[in-house]
């Protein structure tokens, strides 16, 4: 290829007999000008293409998180009726716990609207409300037993159709055969939204809650701690057992085939997909050594696994960067070459190493495939308490909930995207900043 | 004791120890430190060393086999009961022992033979516990007695810390090696026992993959249900798709950017690109199924096409724009490693930048370029969320790119989310696919890294 002559260029000594090369260059510069601007142009348009892709990504995301950072709520006057509650008066924290809440905030919606008589039409007004309203009642009273017997206030949220139809997310002018609400349920929310019952307030929920049934009581708090207890694991192996392959291979791998093998093996290991090692993570760690499924400690160890390459390949551009100057002079004062790397290069090259773990959890934090494969794709609703509870982490949490058919649970969707994108921008912050800190010109 | 406490008691010794160690050297050379062979700080270290690690490799071990060794005894102990089960049965029995003794649920009403192995259970658990601390904690007594009595001014007590720390060293760099043997070895068992089940004949060139089916009954590892074609065509049709949009796209975006790009647009360019690859792919998956698929399926229809909302051209267009960051750094680095020699010479013969780029560079820098393009095909054809949120389920050989098809990814998803028996053929088909990726992916790799690596030594 390199022999072929040089465009316009080259193609002047046959035509220039007779007129001056000048002529002939000066001709065709137009058109190779013009070339010129067409290659830059198609430069310039790849890239702006990449840009235009990510801030549609992220236009679209965030706009559809943002209804779900907000939840509708009905504000209702529920009579604590002790008999219901506690007919015997003891304030027994276990009668509390099991009395029928369910009732009291049907009788308070009955109030509102004593016209509605009939069973089907009953259901369908009750089900405006969450069914996690009854909670939000038990924990009321239980929190303050002395309210048992007044008429208290309480804002309960509304059901995921009923918070969708308040965000304009269900239209009144539709079919009423293609909506999730009926015509009755939308004029008595109408009526309800008229006396002032309704109020949109920030969604706590989706902060501090695990997954759920329903929309408008699933939260993403419960997949960020399985997250933060799987990162743990991952972290505090990958770690030193990556730095301390770094340093061997770095410092005192003698130059042989087993370390060829070994070099070889981790570039390998760094572009092999994610998924396999979530094979790996099934067949050895859950299968032939009998680790319990779903928890973070299988999670962790596979990701470990996967980060490992990383945070070798990074630990190791460190220790390079570290001139040799550093280390003879620690020879030359008498260290041991143990001494020399564990009390002059490592230090030196930690902040490299820290940056590059940061940037490999950050990589563990996202991914997703390997997590499905030892089952960390459960439904789970309990916060997780440590690394042996059954857990989801959020990555898997988006996936689990962008399948669902409930718009509500896209929005929710949306926002952990949000939530996860925030940590990973965090984690990223800091490895920037911790490269500016420490970073040495040698 | 716990475990976890035994560990904290152990590394309690093991700093008491290395005080004892080190005030021990001092009054063996009456404080004239400079008597002795090794600082007192390695004479500290050495009786550490003997204190904790014995201790710890006994409770590592212990660990291990502890179950096994307490679940052949109670199986022993249940005798009659449990001679007649199935190897299934014994391990729900085994199991509700377990819960019952841990006190929790069980599946069935506990009888007295149950709460008997049950008792039993905990009593084998205490001895068990009890005769670990015992050991262990003798063991690193005598560990750090050993050690204590052998210090001496002469006690080459560095040497032999370093030969410990460079043994730990070598072992975490094995750690990658493992993990290799482990992935190959346990692809490569269950794949065995799949196709003692499904010929491997049927399975690299069948035409017809419903892994569904075969559970269903009187159907035993079903023949021509496990023919992977489809998925083999379905994966390479994504992947191409993918590359149409990155290779381009981002081979221009890398040759902007080292050639052209001046320091503002660098500034602002680049970040993106890394914001882009630094987005999970998880992210990409649920723009693809939720925005960019019902998009495409709406403007075929206003087209006049009949386009699936799980195309493959969706799925393979958002996998492109994942990959255009990954191709774009890759060239990046290759282009800025050819010499500014060349480019000088080139402009030297009056060539325009474009020229230069066109005839000089690119044809320079081709192997390392084609290098990161192998990389990248093979990080499309292991990518898994993005497919497994907007491409097909069910196997359609097809190369249409506006129909649904599935990929390789996709199908060891499916098979293995949920729970399912081990050993059935649905199962560990997803292990023989990836058997298959992990094979294509590696070839991918070695010959990727081969030609970048030998690219780099030509210009360095």
């Amino acid at each position: 290829m390199s022999n072929e002559p040089l465009g316009g260029l080259a193609t002047a000594p046959q035509a220039a007999i007779g007129r001056p090369i000048a002529d002939v260059v000066a001709a065709s510069l137009k058109s190779r000008y013009a070339s010129e601007r067409r290659f830059r142009l198609y430069g310039l348009a790849a890239i702006s293409f990449a840009v235009l892709c990510l801030a549609v990504i992220l236009f679209t995301i965030i706009r559809t998180a943002i209804p779900a950072f907000t939840q509708t709520m009905i504000n209702l006057d529920v009579t604590l009726y002790p008999q219901e509650i506690d007919p015997e008066g003891t304030r027994d924290p276990e009668t509390l716990s099991r009395a029928d809440y369910q009732r009291l905030l049907r009788d308070a919606m009955d109030d509102l609207f004593p016209e509605v008589t009939s069973r089907a039409e009953r259901r369908a007004l009750f089900a405006m409300l969450s069914p996690g309203a009854t909670y939000f009642v038990r924990q009321l009273v239980i929190d303050d037993p002395s309210l048992i017997g007044q008429r208290v206030r309480v804002q309960v949220p509304l059901s995921d159709d009923f918070d969708q139809l308040a965000k304009g997310r269900i239209r009144a002018d539709t079919a009423e055969a293609e909506r999730r609400v009926s015509d009755k349920q939308i004029e008595w929310f109408e009526r309800l939204r008229s006396r002032g019952m309704i109020e949109t307030a920030f969604n706590r929920t989706l902060f501090s809650a695990g997954d759920s049934r329903s929309p408008e009581l699933a939260g993403v708090w419960g997949s960020v701690v399985g997250s933060f207890w799987t990162m743990l694991i991952t972290m505090v192996l990958a770690f030193p057992l990556a730095v301390g392959a770094a340093i061997y291979l770095e410092e005192f791998a003698p130059k042989n085939r087993f370390t060829e093998i070994i070099e070889v093996n981790i570039n390998n290991l760094a572009a092999v997909p994610s998924i396999v090692f979530g094979l790996l993570g099934l067949a050895v760690f859950i299968s032939f050594f009998g680790l319990p499924r779903s928890t973070p400690l299988v999670g962790g160890l596979v990701l470990a696994l996967m980060t490992l390459p990383t945070i070798i390949i990074a630990s190791r551009a460190a220790i390079k960067a570290v001139p040799p100057s550093i280390r003879e002079a620690a020879l030359g004062v008498g260290a041991s070459k143990v001494q020399s790397v564990f009390h002059f290069v490592t230090p030196l090259a930690m902040p490299g190493m820290l940056t590059g773990s940061i940037i490999g959890a950050a990589q563990a934090l996202g991914e997703t495939a390997p997590l499905l494969m030892v089952g960390m794709v459960a439904f789970i609703v309990d916060i997780p308490g440590g690394p042996l509870d059954p857990a989801t982490v959020m990555p898997v949490q988006i996936y689990i909930w962008s399948d669902a058919p409930e718009r509500a649970f896209i929005e929710r969707s949306s926002a952990a995207i949000c939530i996860l994108l925030g940590f990973l921008v965090c984690m990223n912050l800091i490895a920037v900043v911790l490269r500016r800190q420490f970073e040495r010109k040698w | 004791m716990s475990v976890t406490t035994l560990l904290i008691v152990l590394l309690g010794l093991s700093a008491i120890g290395y005080y004892l160690g080190r005030a021990r050297s001092v009054r063996t050379v009456a404080g004239r430190t400079a008597e002795l062979h090794s600082l007192p700080s390695y004479h500290g270290y050495y009786v550490a060393v003997w204190c904790g690690l014995p201790a710890l490799l006994l409770v590592l071990a212990w660990v291990a086999i502890e179950p096994d060794i307490i679940r052949s005894l109670l199986i022993a102990k249940l005798g009659d009961a449990a001679a007649g089960m199935s190897p299934q049965a014994l391990g729900l029995m085994i199991n509700d022992v377990r819960n019952l003794a841990g006190g929790s649920l069980v599946s069935r009403e506990p009888d007295p033979v149950m709460q008997a192995a049950a008792d039993y259970y905990n009593h084998l658990r205490f001895l068990s516990r009890l005769a670990l601390t015992v050991f262990g904690l003798g063991l690193a007594m005598a560990g750090l007695t050993y050690a204590w009595k052998s210090i001496h001014p002469r006690l080459r007590a560095r040497n032999r810390v370093e030969k410990v720390v460079i043994v730990a060293l070598i072992i975490c760099s094995t750690i990658a090696i493992l993990t290799t043997i482990g992935i190959v070895l346990s692809l490569i068992f269950e794949s065995a026992r799949f196709f003692t089940k499904v010929s491997p004949l049927h399975f690299l060139f069948g035409l017809e993959w419903s892994p569904q089916i075969a559970l269903r009954a009187g159907q035993v590892g079903g023949t021509g249900l496990f023919g992977a074609v489809p998925l083999f065509v379905g994966t390479l049709l994504i992947a191409f798709i993918a590359m149409c949009v990155a290779m381009p796209l981002g081979l221009m975006a890398a040759i902007y950017m080292a050639e052209y790009a001046d320091r503002r647009v660098r500034a602002f360019a680049k970040p993106a690109l890394e914001i882009l690859a630094g987005i999970p792919t998880v992210v990409y998956g649920f723009f693809a199924a939720l925005t960019v698929a019902p998009f495409v399926r709406d403007t075929g229809a206003s087209l006049g096409l009949q386009i699936s909302s799980e195309s493959a051209l969706a799925a393979g267009f958002v996998m492109g724009v994942m990959i255009i960051p990954f191709v774009s750094s890759l060239s990046d680095d290759v282009i800025t490693a050819v010499p500014q020699s060349m480019r000088e010479g080139s402009y030297g013969l009056g060539a325009t930048r474009s020229e230069t780029i066109r005839r000089v560079i690119l044809p320079a820098a081709l192997p390392g370029i084609v290098g990161g393009f192998l990389l990248a095909i093979s990080r499309a054809i292991g990518e898994t969320m993005i497919v497994v949120m907007a491409a097909g389920l069910s196997a359609n050989l097809s190369v249409n790119p506006l129909e649904a098809v599935t990929t390789v990814t996709v199908q060891i998803a499916t098979l293995l989310v949920g729970d399912q028996e081990f050993d059935s053929p649905k199962t560990l088909a997803a292990f023989a696919l990836g058997l298959v990726l992990f094979c294509v992916t590696l070839v991918l790799n070695i010959i990727a890294l081969r030609i970048v690596t030998r690219y780099r030594e030509q210009y360095e």
